[in-house]
């Protein structure tokens, strides 16, 4: 029996968290060097977790090929008034779907705290939250019962609300309350389904009665739906369909997916630089993880019948997200509605449905998390010095802060997707995945134009901000200190390194994913061979 | 020389000019002698590539060396099936050939820097760049797989960006590299959706798996259609890298770079690789993709040329001088005269680097003046560069004794061949027609450059000849646009052994049914496929017999009329061109205004795109953004209006019947007196009434 | 001579019960107001013993009077007490003055 590793790097922050409590509000040092401490021991962890993962074991649908799996009886209460009896487990687990993400969480937070060393408002609430935050993340990426997943879910909105609305901008208010009821929004339709399925799906005990569950790998198993649930397949009138859609919202909220999207940009701009990169960083990848987890390998049928939405969904946002992005005059909502423009990436991938788009997908999840989360270091550096992210009042930056012009093209061409850097071989694995698929074939052709439009803006923002004569009124800027380098060159040195050898972070995911397509076509054979509908 | 020896000396000199770059860029600023590094690296990498060339062209003529590994492996997934990705080195007599045309001209191109970039700020990054400019372009020269392809064309592009763009502060400069990338990137779609379907068709991505499969009938969608919408597609990819019509815009302004740069990219690097891709891929090309190959081939020699024709820039002109070369060599591998097409490409590389490196030393001398009409007389002041620029433009005219001379003639006897076979009298006809004007505006520029009175008095009498590290280049370079290295017999260049012994004619791939018919072997003539002969049938090398010698005498009439008339106007000034140009003022305008192709896609294009990109902005703000706010909206009006019902009826219900109760307890508790007799009062009476209500008598 | 039948006795009780009443009632003072509870309850004594007399209910009317006299005893004895204390306290025996009740 090994140490329960996964709830050690859960709930390390909250071990922070309470010594940041404990500390005096004179402390603000201390507690930014606890943050990190933390933070550092949660990289440290994942890259042991990554060291000991076995890159043979599938997990997905299968308890027994998952990783580091901690599973017991949380709630049992028998006799539930008239509900019967309700038990939630504990059950954590990881597989090459998340793995990547635990890791891209560890480094991402750690990078944002480093970064936090600018906040200088009540220093002790701010850390507290932001480790309350990093537990409710790296909990949704490991827990494996649903009602778990829940509560994490939820768990980091709350923090979210309060470090956007008090550290925030100055439309704080409005942003904070437009993300809290947006996700809020999504969270109840997954909240709706969550009990849906619960009801609808039995798990045999130790004792041979069958109990109600929450388990996500006992909702996957179509042997455990019940008769008469309502979002069981077994019962003809049952309301999977509806049920997806709303899942579907629910998650796409997060991602965000057009037509859902507009609280990004507001939340971006008003959220302070490390807000925003855990936001853009690891926060959007909860939506396609949760569609990846949740949706697609429980509702496989539904699914197939709805793929070429989700594609064109994934075309809508990269097509729209990089139109938008072209428009915008603030860097940082630029930034933003590129985000937009790369989660279409991974909806596209998705949609394939095949080893190449998914592996891309996630993958794309993964580079999305590091790139994004250098371009907004890059504007909060911008920012932290001249106090304005106006695009068309810099220029020629390159000449006054070449290091930082140099971080700024590696990461500006990453999300161009150039070859060599880690962008390139997500997108060209989604593409390829998705243009083998007879059916999303066109809506993937048309989105390749993003290709164009990502440098179009991209290079654009490059040339009007970086590029031309220097701007006599920024001739006072600072290049890069010591700390910012240390938040800059992790991030390259990953950007780079998965560029070239693609391999370390695909092997990793490959047998998940095998597993995973593996899976959603038997039960897709399983499911029309029943043919309630 | 083994196999394996080859291939190591490939890659390292494939990663040679990368260490370069990195060593360049990241010592840069500590070590100001860096840039030897880059130098010494980059001659280590031409000594590498001569004896790779050396070795292949020696001792392993007729086989191709290929070396792959494993880069990215899926294993057998579900749906799928296999997959692996491999990258590899391939090492056939092309790319050799390339390898040492690629890495010549870059190491002359970084000589000449040193002494031309003298003084820059960024002086130790600009060979940086330079590295990783030649890195990218050896990648793509050695790839064995059209994804590494992909990746080091992506490269290109970028290095391009940073090299054009070298000079920032400027915002021409800027806009010109931004530019360039982004035009390239819209035909990389293009080549991207070709891979695309290549690899859902095939699973691989390696040349020669997918030429067997489609040797063996398997074709894209099972059609020949798919196979030539394919070709086209990769072929896109060409038209964006090497600059044809109508992606050409970005060239012209891409002399915003330092002149060396436009040396390298319009030489062997960059502009080079597209025809480079599209020799790669020519055994796919059916006869319809070829047509059209040759069609935007023949557009692209045509509309540059003649804008060539009317500028006063000595940069521009060359530049469109580029593209209408490149078109040449497109259009030579549309109409099938694939061995003349590479060969071109050499012998322009060399002539338009010579050309290029003169202009800078011109430039240089002249303190940063491009235009010619400032210039004049230079032959004495600088008689190196003069007779440099002079065999190489002599070369570009298409003269005897000249390498020139030999591949251009070739490729117009080709399409006059290909004509004769297809009836398709359009393309020889341009290709003469561009030969004369090549010859025109080549002889034009010259004339204002070198010859007659210095019409800038002032900086004339400041130009001096280049130092030796400039003029080297110069002289290494128009040397080699002579044609003893390419022939001995200066009028047949298919005597010589770059013709009949290093490049092989094309294997076919297509089905024959895609072909054109002059491209199916003859049954009878038993016609191997990688035979020396450029030949793929009886038919056509008979039709290119009987047309070389008529070809070849034409277009010597032709170069000699262009040359001719270039004299006529500007050196005897027998014609007035300020009256001619009077005359025509409307051609004129047209060639001058580049036939105004920056107007047209400004106005659609990138207005269009740039009109979108608002209004889906302004869309998401107020439409998609405005339904959320106005959804909030509405929900606080409701909520205020539920507030107010809340507050004045449910509210005011309890409050009224708390005032009822009051009013009632305000009658009754007058009945409350205190008094017992007043209470038994009440009671009696009460009895009574109940009495009454009750009775039962 | 007149036989004397139900009737009278429940006549004179009903006089003496409105005298009683009216005795409680309209009177001022407290000790007025006890008499009339006297006569109020010699009304009932007379009812019962008429019924007993003329019903059928054997000796249970009379037991009922005797302890009703009993009772009245009683009742003046602690209403007596009561009046004196409200005397002492209120310094009269008024009872329209005593509305303590109202609170």
């Amino acid at each position: 029996m090994h140490l329960p590793y996964l709830s050690l790097i859960t709930f390390l922050p909250i071990v922070g968290m309470i010594i940041v409590l404990a500390l005096p509000k004179e402390q603000g040092k201390t507690m930014k060097i606890t943050t990190l401490l933390i933070t550092g021991i949660q990289v440290v962890l994942a890259v042991f977790l990554l060291s000991n993962y076995n890159y043979s074991l599938g997990g997905i649908y299968d308890q027994a090929s998952f990783q580091f799996v901690e599973k017991f009886r949380w709630i049992d209460i028998e006799n539930f008034s008239w509900i019967g009896r309700i038990k939630v487990d504990y059950f954590l687990g990881i597989d090459g779907i998340s793995t990547p993400l635990v890791l891209l969480t560890a480094i991402v937070t750690f990078i944002a705290t480093l970064s936090s060393w600018n906040i200088n408002k009540s220093l002790k609430g701010y850390f507290a939250l932001f480790l309350l935050l990093d537990t409710g993340m790296m909990g949704v990426f490991v827990s494996l019962d649903f009602f778990l997943f829940y509560i994490f879910w939820e768990l980091m909105l709350l923090p979210m609300y309060f470090l956007i609305g008090i550290w925030g901008g100055p439309r704080r208010e409005y942003a904070a309350i437009k993300f809290f009821l947006y996700t809020l929004l999504g969270s109840i339709f997954i909240l709706i389904v969550m009990i849906g399925l619960y009801f609808s799906t039995t798990e045999p005990m130790a004792d041979g009665t069958k109990a109600f569950t929450f388990n996500l790998l006992a909702m996957m198993d179509p042997n455990n739906a019940t008769a008469t649930g309502i979002l069981s397949a077994l019962n003809p009138a049952n309301l999977r369909f509806a049920a997806y859609i709303a899942l579907f919202a629910g998650f796409a909220i997060k991602i965000p997916m057009f037509p859902f999207h507009t609280w990004l940009p507001d939340a971006h701009v008003e959220a302070p630089t490390p807000i925003s990169v855990i936001l853009a960083g690891v926060l959007l990848k909860m939506g396609t993880y949760g569609i990846l987890r949740v949706s697609f390998p429980i509702f496989p049928e539904i699914t197939k019948q709805l793929v070429w939405y989700i594609a064109l969904f994934g075309m809508i946002n990269i097509i729209y997200g990089a139109f938008c992005a072209m428009a915008q005059r603030d860097f940082k909502k630029l930034i933003a509605y590129s985000s937009v423009s790369h989660m279409g990436y991974v909806l596209l991938g998705m949609a394939a449905l095949n080893t190449m788009g998914i592996s891309g997908a996630i993958l794309q999840m993964f580079n999305h998390g590091t790139i994004t989360a250098m371009l907004f270091l890059i504007v909060g550096v911008i920012y932290d010095r001249a106090h304005t992210r106006e695009i068309d009042g810099f220029g020629g930056l390159a000449v006054q802060m070449p290091v930082y012009t140099g971080f700024v093209t590696v990461a500006f061409f990453a999300a161009i997707g150039l070859p060599g850097l880690s962008g390139f071989i997500s997108e060209a694995f989604v593409f390829l995945g998705a243009f083998g698929v007879r059916l999303i074939r066109v809506v993937t052709i048309v989105s390749t134009l993003g290709i164009v439009l990502g440098a179009g803006y991209m290079l654009w923002t490059l040339q009007r901000v970086y590029l031309g004569k220097l701007n006599e009124k920024w001739s006072g800027l600072k290049d890069l200190n010591f700390r910012e380098y240390a938040m800059f060159i992790p991030l390259s040195a990953i950007v780079i390194f998965l560029g070239v050898y693609p391999s370390a972070m695909l092997d990793l995911m490959n047998t998940s994913v095998n597993s995973m397509v593996q899976f959603m076509q038997n039960i897709q054979v399983y499911y029309s061979s029943i043919n309630v509908f | 020389m083994t196999e394996n020896l080859m291939i190591n000396i490939a890659v390292i000199i494939l990663f040679l000019p990368f260490l370069g770059f990195v060593v360049t860029l990241l010592l840069g600023s500590k070590i100001k002698k860096i840039y030897y590094f880059e130098n010494f690296v980059l001659f280590l990498g031409l000594a590498g590539s001569i004896i790779i060339a050396f070795g292949k062209l020696t001792s392993f003529d007729a086989t191709t060396i290929t070396s792959e590994f494993t880069w990215i492996n899926l294993g057998n997934t579900p749906i799928m099936g296999e997959i692996k990705i491999n990258l590899g080195i391939l090492i056939d007599n092309i790319s050799t050939l390339m390898m040492v045309v690629v890495m010549l001209i870059s190491f002359l191109v970084h000589i000449f820097s040193i002494e031309y970039m003298r003084g820059d700020p960024r002086y130790n990054r600009y060979f940086a760049y330079l590295g990783l400019f030649t890195f990218s372009m050896s990648g793509i020269v050695l790839t064995h797989n059209i994804l590494m392809m992909y990746i080091f064309w992506e490269l290109v592009g970028v290095s391009s960006y940073l090299l054009i763009g070298f000079w920032f502060e400027k915002k021409s400069a800027a806009d010109a590299g931004k530019k360039a990338f982004i035009v390239n990137r819209i035909g990389d779609i293009g080549m991207f959706i070709g891979i695309l379907i290549l690899f859902t068709t095939y699973h691989t991505f390696t040349f020669d798996d997918i030429f067997q499969q489609i040797s063996q009938g398997h074709l894209p969608f099972d059609s020949g259609f798919w196979l030539t919408i394919t070709g086209l597609l990769i072929f896109a990819g060409a038209i964006g890298k090497s600059a044809q019509v109508p992606l050409h815009v970005w060239l012209p302004d891409a002399m915003e770079g330092p002149t060396p740069v436009s040396a390298l990219i319009h030489a062997a690097t960059m502009v080079a690789a597209g025809v480079y891709l599209v020799v790669r891929i020519f055994g796919i090309l059916t006869a319809d993709a070829m047509l059209i190959i040759a069609v935007i081939g023949a557009l692209s020699a045509f509309i540059p040329a003649t804008i060539a024709l009317t500028q006063n820039d000595i940069k521009k002109v060359l530049a469109y001088s580029t593209v209408s070369q490149l078109g040449y060599m497109i259009m030579a591998l549309g109409v099938g005269a694939f061995k003349f097409a590479f060969f071109h490409l050499i012998t322009h590389a060399f002539f338009k680097a010579c050309l290029f490196l003169g202009s800078g030393s011109v430039i240089h001398a002249m303190h940063h003046e491009q235009d010619i009409r400032n210039m004049g007389g230079l032959r004495k002041k600088m008689p190196i560069t003069y007779y440099t620029f002079l065999i190489a433009s002599v070369a570009i005219s298409g003269v005897p004794l000249t390498s020139g001379f030999l591949s251009k003639d070739g490729i117009l006897a080709g399409s006059y061949a290909f004509a004769n076979l297809t009836g398709h009298y359009l393309f020889p006809i341009v290709g003469f027609f561009v030969a004369m004007l090549t010859a025109f505006y080549m002889f034009r520029l010259i004339i204002l450059t070198f010859h007659g009175e210095p019409r800038d008095k002032e900086k004339y009498e400041h130009a001096h000849e280049s130092k030796f590290t400039m003029a080297m280049p110069l002289v290494v370079l128009s040397v080699l646009s002579i044609f003893f290295w390419y022939t001995p017999n200066p009028v047949n260049p298919e005597d010589g052994w770059v013709l009949s012994d290093w490049i092989k004619a094309p294997q076919l791939y297509t089905p024959e049914n895609t072909r054109y018919e002059f491209m199916v072997p003859d049954e009878h003539t038993n016609v191997q496929p990688g035979s020396e002969e450029i030949m793929y049938s009886e038919t056509y090398v008979e039709a290119m017999h009987a047309i070389h010698i008529p070809a070849m005498i034409l277009s010597l009439l032709i170069a000699g009329l262009g040359i001719l008339l270039a004299y006529l106007f500007y050196q005897w000034k027998r014609i007035d061109v300020g009256k001619l140009v009077e005359k025509f003022k409307g051609l004129y305008n047209f060639s001058f205004n580049k036939w105004y192709f920056d107007e047209a896609y400004d106005a659609t294009a990138v207005n269009g795109t740039l009109g979108l990109s608002r209004l889906l902005g302004r869309f998401d703000l107020k439409i998609i953004d405005g339904i959320v706010n106005g959804t909030a909206y509405i929900t606080k009006g409701f909520s205020t209006f539920i507030g107010k019902f809340d507050n004045v009826v449910v509210d005011g219900l309890v409050n009224f019947m708390a005032y009822l109760s009051g009013f009632i307890g305000l009658v009754f508790r007058r009945f409350q007196t205190g008094k017992v007799q007043t209470y038994l009062v009440f009671v009696l009476v009460s009895v009574v009434i109940l009495l009454f209500i009750f009775k039962s008598f | 001579m007149i036989h004397a039948g139900l009737t009278h006795f429940l006549v004179i009780s009903v006089a003496l019960f409105s005298l009683g009443i009216y005795g409680v009632i309209t009177r001022k003072n407290a000790v007025m107001v006890l008499m009339g509870i006297e006569l109020i309850l010699n009304s009932a004594n007379i009812n019962f013993i008429a019924f007993a007399r003329f019903g059928n209910f054997g000796l249970q009317g009379q037991i009922i009077a005797l302890f009703i006299i009993v009772l009245a005893a009683a009742e003046a004895a602690i209403a007596l007490a009561i009046v004196l204390n409200i005397y002492k306290n209120l310094s009269n025996i008024n009872v329209d003055e005593m509305d303590s009740l109202k609170d």
